[in-house]
């Protein structure tokens, strides 16, 4: 059973130390040298600029503007190169092994028979999807699209929180972060040498390129699918398809015909071969998920299996994704690559097992217990900053159905300095890196960095009042 | 280019070019109610504006009568009525959410600057004579719209779908707008061509901004033939029903160009365009005005259902 530990709060320039850490030091001296008014310009430029190219992000159910920006800080978050060496070949270590342990599960599912996972965490999963049982795809490929989160908790240990594997999202803002950075700090930029990102879409093409579906003897025609301008992301969406140049296809633009996926253009019939889709499974194909959406193609499963088109991600990845899930994967990285895990998973109780379990209802008010299938921040008690109704309120839910809670030590995430209305002061990020797998696994130096505007607070996420960093990766 | 992305430039146009449109009718509509009453006549401009805007349906299921007020009202700012200045505005930015990257950079702020405005103004701002400054602002968002479409579109079939959009739209909404001078009855006294009859036909001038225009083209007063003949057979008038019908033969024609494949509403397009072209106004009073601007208005309805076969399914 892990054990929960708290420890000091560990600032990534060093606020809270005497000791500027090195990559810092222009930052610092470019800090000392601006004065505050004119940071506070600079944050009002940015933001009329997010306004007005419509990067919104829909919240839903709260009234208020649906369509609104997510603050940007202007303050870029720094890593050095050799930190995000070890990052980038633990993540790439990761991605490996999950995309292992995602064909296991549609294959022989020898993880099972090796006894390092219960059936039942495979078969009674919701995101488990038996129409992929026997299927056999491109290059062995699952999770094209990874979204990493990872929190930093002192100067050498970064925990992997979770890995999303569905439809991450979040890289549009990677990238217009950086384009914003570039426009309104030239002096500052041109001080580091930063690795550039905005080779990412040309990374992804690539990508999704290299793993055309079987029956494909000509260069593959990408595309991206949508849900449409309702979902939260769609700025996204567009913003790929324009920078990749393909199109940007929503559920009635394509139709399956002797199981081949045609989308219908202006000049006729067009075949798709890879769709880059950021519609969830239960919503791709009427006839074999959910039967009540228009949001998806009618055959699209049967094409798949004909292997007439590629899906990226996989159907039935999420599997990997599912927080339950996640707490086997060091032991996938052990099992299918034969190797030490290069980054740690955060101790995490499954309160499923009667031990971890007793452990967790007797500690909430030191833990943080998530949904296993949720996201986005819902569905959460941070036990240090909950009351004592909303703790009895979760131990209810948890002994109800206690599969479907895990639960972690609060971790004593990393700050960065952030420009808030108090001037500059440290608050909480986290760290989502994009990896890219396909005939290889790539990774742009840089991902997007969240972080939780109010002073202590924890929560990064977007739909719960977080911001975003332009995240700068040094070259040596 | 998806079929999809096609339809919604073609419409995002169609609803820039109603607003317009509408915000015409209104502006006729309200000048006519201007006119002296005699007895005997009902106040029936109000109505007139609801039959030809083609919403009878939905606006009696609202309201009994069609008072100036309950009319604007409906046709400027009522979310229930999926015509009204502020639903075409609506639709128009919607569509162009979808097809962002299909917009240049001008034409999206245009239409998102538009509908956020919209967005916020109320509706008491027509009261106590603010209508026609309403209305004037609707036909500069819209004309800068169409300015910005010109200016700054690349000259390929992104570009030929907003013109055909913008074209079915305008030829229909002008035949309406002709139309208006039939629903609005002449007082019972009133002789043809007598003075109130002038003014309805120089409201109807106005309302395209064809007055001057007008003048310009005939050495005469204001004749009805002649207002006729100038709306529907004159392509100097870039409101004129033959106008708008070549401007749709010729993007049909930049198409077929451009995909090499021609189809059943290229042909369509160029038979109206030659009965226009070549056609006499005499022909037009002879069948009757009325009579011959609903079969526009049905043929150029046709026209547009046979592009969206062409291209938009």
């Amino acid at each position: 059973m892990p054990e929960a530990k708290i420890g000091a709060i560990f600032d990534e320039m060093g606020l809270n130390d005497q000791e500027c850490r090195r990559a810092y030091l222009g930052l610092r001296d470019w800090l000392n040298e601006t004065p505050a008014d004119i940071l506070a310009l600079r944050r009002e430029e940015a933001e009329t600029f997010f306004r007005k190219i419509g990067i919104t992000f829909a919240v839903y159910g709260e009234g208020g503007d649906p369509e609104r920006i997510i603050p940007f800080d202007i303050i870029p978050r720094i890593l050095e190169a050799a930190e995000w060496r070890h990052i980038t070949a633990g993540l790439t270590q990761r991605v490996r092994a999950l995309n292992a342990f995602i064909a296991d599960v549609y294959g022989a599912q020898d993880i099972v028979r090796a006894g390092l996972m219960p059936a039942d965490q495979i078969i009674l999963n919701d995101t488990y999807r038996h129409q992929m049982q026997g299927i056999t795809v491109p290059n062995g490929i699952y999770t094209h699209i990874s979204g990493i989160d990872m929190v930093r908790v002192s100067a050498d240990e970064f925990y992997v929180l979770e890995d999303n594997v569905r439809t991450p999202s979040g890289v549009s803002y990677m990238l217009e972060n950086r384009e914003i950075t570039m426009r309104l700090f030239p002096d500052l930029f041109s001080r580091h040498a930063v690795a550039p990102v905005d080779h990412y879409c040309d990374e992804l093409l690539t990508t999704l390129s290299s793993v055309p579906p079987r029956h494909c003897d000509r260069e593959p025609t990408v595309v991206v699918m949508t849900p449409g301008i309702y979902n939260s992301a769609y700025y996204e969406h567009s913003f790929l398809a324009d920078q990749m140049g393909v199109e940007l296809v929503e559920g009635p633009d394509l139709y399956v015909k002797d199981d081949i996926v045609y989308m219908r253009t202006t000049q006729g019939p067009k075949r798709v071969d890879v769709i880059y889709r950021r519609v969830d499974d239960e919503f791709l194909d009427p006839l074999a998920f959910r039967a009540d959406t228009a949001l998806g193609v009618a055959g699209l499963m049967n094409a798949y299996r004909a292997g007439n088109v590629n899906l990226a991600n996989a159907v039935g990845a999420g599997i990997a994704d599912d927080k339950s899930t996640y707490t086997f994967v060091p032991a996938m990285i052990e099992f299918y690559l034969g190797e030490k895990p290069i980054l740690n998973n955060v101790p995490t109780f499954r309160c499923g097992e009667p031990d971890d379990l007793k452990y967790v209802l007797e500690r909430l008010d030191e833990l943080v217990v998530k949904e296993t299938h949720g996201s986005g921040g819902y569905g959460m008690l941070i036990g240090p900053k909950s009351t004592k109704a909303e703790r009895e309120m979760f131990a209810a839910r948890i002994k109800a159905t206690p599969d479907k809670y895990i639960a972690q030590p609060t971790l004593a995430l990393s700050t960065c300095p952030t420009f808030v209305n108090e001037g500059i002061a440290p608050r909480h990020v986290d760290l989502r890196p994009f990896v890219l797998a396909g005939k290889d696994i790539r990774v742009v130096p840089g991902g997007l960095t969240r972080v939780a505007l109010t002073e202590g607070s924890l929560v990064v996420n977007s739909s719960q009042g977080g911001g975003t960093k332009d995240t700068w990766v040094l070259e040596d | 280019m998806l079929s999809r992305t096609a339809d919604s430039l073609y419409w995002i146009a169609r609803y820039m070019e109603r607003a317009e449109n509408l915000s015409r009718i209104l502006r006729v509509t309200d000048r006519l109610s201007l006119m002296p009453k005699l007895a005997g006549t009902g106040s029936n401009e109000w109505h007139s504006t609801i039959v030809v805007s083609d919403c009878e349906e939905g606006f009696y299921e609202k309201y009994e009568e069609a008072t100036a007020e309950h009319v604007i009202s409906y046709l400027a700012f009522d979310p229930d009525n999926p015509s009204s200045i502020r639903s075409c505005i609506e639709a128009a930015r919607r569509n162009a959410r979808s097809v962002r990257t299909a917009l240049t950079t001008e034409q999206w702020e245009c239409l998102n600057g538009t509908w956020l405005e919209m967005s916020r103004m109320k509706e008491s701002r027509l009261r106590g004579g603010g209508l026609h400054g309403f209305l004037d602002w609707v036909k500069e968002r819209t004309l800068m719209f169409h300015g910005s479409t010109v200016a700054t579109m690349l000259r390929r079939d992104s570009f030929h779908f907003m013109q055909l959009g913008t074209f079915i739209e305008r030829g229909d909404n002008t035949a309406r707008i002709l139309d208006v001078k039939y629903h609005v009855l002449l007082p019972e006294h009133a002789e043809v061509g007598g003075g109130i009859d002038y003014y309805q036909w120089a409201a109807i001038l106005r309302a395209v901004s064809g007055y001057r225009g007008y003048h310009a083209l005939y050495n005469e007063g204001i004749k009805p033939w002649l207002v006729a003949d100038f709306l529907i057979m004159r392509e100097e008038m870039p409101r004129s029903l033959v106008a708008c019908m070549g401007k749709v033969k010729e993007c049909l024609d930049h198409l077929a160009d451009e995909y090499g494949q021609r189809h059943e509403s290229h042909r369509m397009a160029g038979r109206r365009y030659s009965q226009l072209r070549f056609g006499k106004v005499d022909d037009v009073f002879g069948q009757g005005l009325h009579l011959f601007l609903e079969q526009f208005i049905d043929q150029n309805n046709d026209l547009g259902a046979e592009i969206s076969r062409s291209y938009l399914m």
